[in-house]
């Protein structure tokens, strides 16, 4: 480990940590409705847009309503973005000429975009035309982190108040967008295209090398597409290498930018959960377990990639660490950083490939995934991800001194632990069932590009990636097959909505329910201790669940090397 | 079915074109108009032009071979290597066969032209991207005699290029010293004009 390595983590999470109550107070004021700076900008907007669609910002909905509302949004958005992507020939905005995409992969790529996944089976600089990339993919990585935004203010809602109501989802989704995404999106991304991130609506440009050869050099509205692919944990790059690209992160300043970016709003959120629930101390629970994971996933990754590849030979001086599959300009260690943190929300898109990282290294990223995306998770679904290990940990603990759990004053009874149990099942569930599913299936057995234990890793990664909303992957793997493009949006739509609705179910319930006085017996949720109890709780339920697949994945290769 | 049609599809609908027009047409626009006038060269691509013509962009690396140039990292990046219409990685894992072998094939290739000695590791495995712009210092220090001598001018000088072309860390921690490798070799051909 190198002290410039951990100077770049500290700094990264200082600025998250200094940022957290200022964009997490801005959260909470714009979700409900507060005048800010912005109003006089954005509300003539925002009030068109309720008109147009007959909404009535002051109507609530229920759970049921809401939860309906998130559904039937991401099914529009999957049919338009469908429908893009097979007419972007005929439609404008195609300098390369892209063709129709084909069935099977526009709806994969439909479903993904639209869950903030960002699974790519298609290369950006070919297969999709300027259109479909500012129109569908760019439109789809705001909708679908302001979709999950809301998600999560609905759920602190329910927790810091007695209502029925949870909010209007469509009231959340637009304010979410309008006053949150579109403002961080415009400063960012003029930031990022001054270190070099271009932003142009011209085609390819062609040059003769110093050499004589031509060189095709893909270029586009990139800034734009880049920062919101990030800031919304989306992670679908406009080129094919993404966020290893030299266009879309030149400098080891927009690397740092990418970080923090990549950070803000999950973590955020924590503050804007506290507000919600009227103490501070609760938000910063969550905070604290979220970035313990963080930190130690981060140091794992950085001393392994540091340490280079032992099966390299010795005629090779390995000072700079394992440096297949990572860029000069930010080098081993902080490859392996960006790598842990990219892993660690639903971006998944780091400046590293992630099939030539070492074995552990892989290993931690899948953790993470595995995990459920909770360190500190997408916008949005990250906090609705701490929150059923927070329940589960409280409902642990209540069974250990055997009495009702509650949480926030609220009793944590028997319709919540269903919930919680199926928002932890579901998830788990359809990893670990494609995954079976797909070792034992010739369809399946075709994925990956080397024989096992590396191809095994090759799945698992694949289906904890498309569960866990990040849309990174050992990019040796073929995911564009009709068998993978199918059962991939299933494994996608799993992860979404497994936990999303059982824990809306859960607002629904906890919402109405009267607080009940603190006791000796209470469980204090807003001590260092809860949240150890909390990343504990996290560690044990995801290695109970997938150390049998680690073992046979990334445990064996690292022990082989 | 109309409740469906007036609470449900149609706030989607509306919606979704609201923010096609705003965050799909509205965003991407005011963010190119201005980054065109405030940072023209960088939205454009950070392009080199040399005698009138563009020979590249400064962030896009390019295949050199030629013994007078300094070579970059080899490229998985298309069939002859930096392809920047088709990034791509190698993506082959640690412990595969493969990449031993290629690195091993790729050792001997330098200690050939250069005359022996520990390789620097940037030199024999291949970028992220495949594009990478840049090398380590020691990767040009490795490459110094041969540049010098295929060109007849001193070592001395080929250093006092390469230190004109080398980028420390901002703030002394972030990010790598390195060495631009279009940008040195287009100097030691006298077409960097600034």
């Amino acid at each position: 480990m190198s002290l410039a390595g951990l100077l770049t983590l500290t700094t990264v999470l200082l600025a998250v940590l200094l940022l957290t109550p200022f964009i997490g107070g801005f959260i909470h004021a714009v979700m409900e409705g507060r005048r800010t700076w912005l109003t006089p900008i954005l509300g003539p907007a925002e009030r068109a847009i309720y008109r147009v669609a007959g909404i009535d910002p002051n109507e609530g909905q229920g759970w049921k309503a809401y939860a309906g509302s998130l559904g039937v949004f991401t099914l529009a958005s999957v049919v338009l973005l469908y429908l893009l992507q097979r007419l972007q020939s005929i439609l404008p905005l195609n300098p390369t000429g892209a063709g129709a995409v084909e069935p099977a992969l526009a709806f994969n790529t439909a479903v993904s975009f639209a869950t903030t996944t960002n699974w790519q089976n298609y290369a950006g600089e070919t297969g999709v035309s300027h259109l479909t990339q500012m129109a569908g993919l760019t439109v789809q990585n705001f909708a679908a982190a302001g979709a999950g935004l809301a998600a999560a203010v609905a759920l602190g809602r329910a927790l810091g108040s007695r209502r029925e109501q949870i909010g209007n989802f469509w009231v959340d989704l637009t304010r979410a967008t309008l006053y949150v995404l579109v403002p961080i999106s415009v400063l960012a991304a003029l930031f990022q295209v001054a270190q070099g991130v271009p932003q142009t609506l011209a085609g390819p440009q062609t040059v003769t090398t110093l050499q004589g050869a031509i060189q095709t050099i893909a270029i586009g509205p990139i800034a734009s597409q880049d920062v919101i692919k990030i800031l919304g944990s989306n992670g679908g790059g406009f080129l094919n290498a993404n966020g290893a690209h030299p266009f879309l992160n030149p400098t080891a300043v927009s690397d740092w930018m990418d970080l923090l970016l990549n950070l803000l709003i999950p973590f955020a959120l924590t503050w804007t959960f506290g507000r919600y629930v009227r103490d501070s101390r609760q938000g910063w629970v969550l905070f604290g377990a979220m970035a313990t994971l963080l930190v130690a996933a981060s140091l794992a990754s950085m001393t392994l990639e540091a340490g280079g590849n032992p099966l390299i030979p010795g005629t090779v001086d390995q000072a700079a660490g394992n440096m297949e599959g990572k860029e000069v300009r930010f080098g081993a260690e902080v490859g392996g950083l960006s790598a842990a943190q990219m892993a660690a929300t639903t971006t998944g898109a780091p400046p590293a490939t992630y099939a030539s990282t070492v074995p552990a290294t892989g290993g931690v990223a899948m953790g993470l995934m595995l995990i459920g995306e909770v360190a500190p998770g997408g916008v949005g679904s990250g906090l609705v991800g701490i929150l059923v290990y927070a329940l589960l940990a409280i409902f642990l603990a209540g069974l250990m001194v055997g009495r009702t759990p509650e949480y926030l004053g609220k009793r944590v009874e028997s319709f919540e632990i269903r919930m919680i149990m199926l928002a932890s099942l579901i998830p788990t569930a359809a990893v670990l069932g494609l995954l079976a599913l797909s070792v034992s299936l010739t369809d399946g057995q075709a994925g990956p590009a080397t024989a096992p234990p590396h191809g095994f890793s090759e799945i698992l990664y694949a289906f904890a990636s498309m569960t866990g909303n990040n849309g990174s992957a050992f990019a040796s793997f073929t995911g564009n097959t009709p068998y993978y493009n199918v059962i991939g949006s299933f494994a996608i739509l799993a992860g979404r909505f497994g936990a999303v609705f059982p824990m809306l179910a859960l607002a629904g319930s906890m919402g109405p329910k009267r607080q009940v006085a603190r006791s000796l017996g209470t469980l204090p949720t807003g001590s260092g201790m809860f949240a150890a109890l909390l990343v504990g709780t996290v560690v044990a339920i995801g290695a109970l669940s997938y150390f049998a697949a680690l073992a046979l994945g990334p445990v064996a290769e690292q022990l082989a090397i | 079915m109309t409740r469906l049609l007036r609470h449900y599809l149609w706030p989607a609908f509306a919606i979704l074109l609201a923010m096609t027009l705003i965050t799909g047409v509205a965003y991407p626009a005011l963010v190119t108009a201005i980054a065109q006038v405030a940072f023209p060269s960088q939205a454009n691509g950070s392009m080199i032009v040399a005698n009138g013509e563009a020979v590249g962009s400064s962030l896009i690396g390019q295949a050199f071979s030629a013994p007078e140039y300094f070579w970059g990292r080899p490229s998985a990046a298309g069939a002859d290597g930096y392809d920047a219409s088709g990034s791509a990685g190698s993506n082959l894992g640690p412990n595969d066969k493969r990449l031993i072998e290629r690195i091993t094939a790729e050792v001997d290739r330098l200690r050939e032209a250069n005359g022996g000695g520990s390789v620097p590791v940037d030199l024999v495995t291949t970028s992220a991207s495949g594009l990478d712009p840049d090398i380590s210092p020691a990767a040009a220090e490795y490459q110094v005699a041969r540049v010098a001598k295929a060109r007849g001018v001193s070592e001395a000088d080929i250093r006092a290029a390469v230190a004109r072309h080398t980028e420390q860390p901002l703030l002394g921690f972030l990010g790598q010293s390195r060495v631009n490798v279009l940008e040195l070799n287009l100097d030691l051909d006298g077409l960097l004009t600034d």
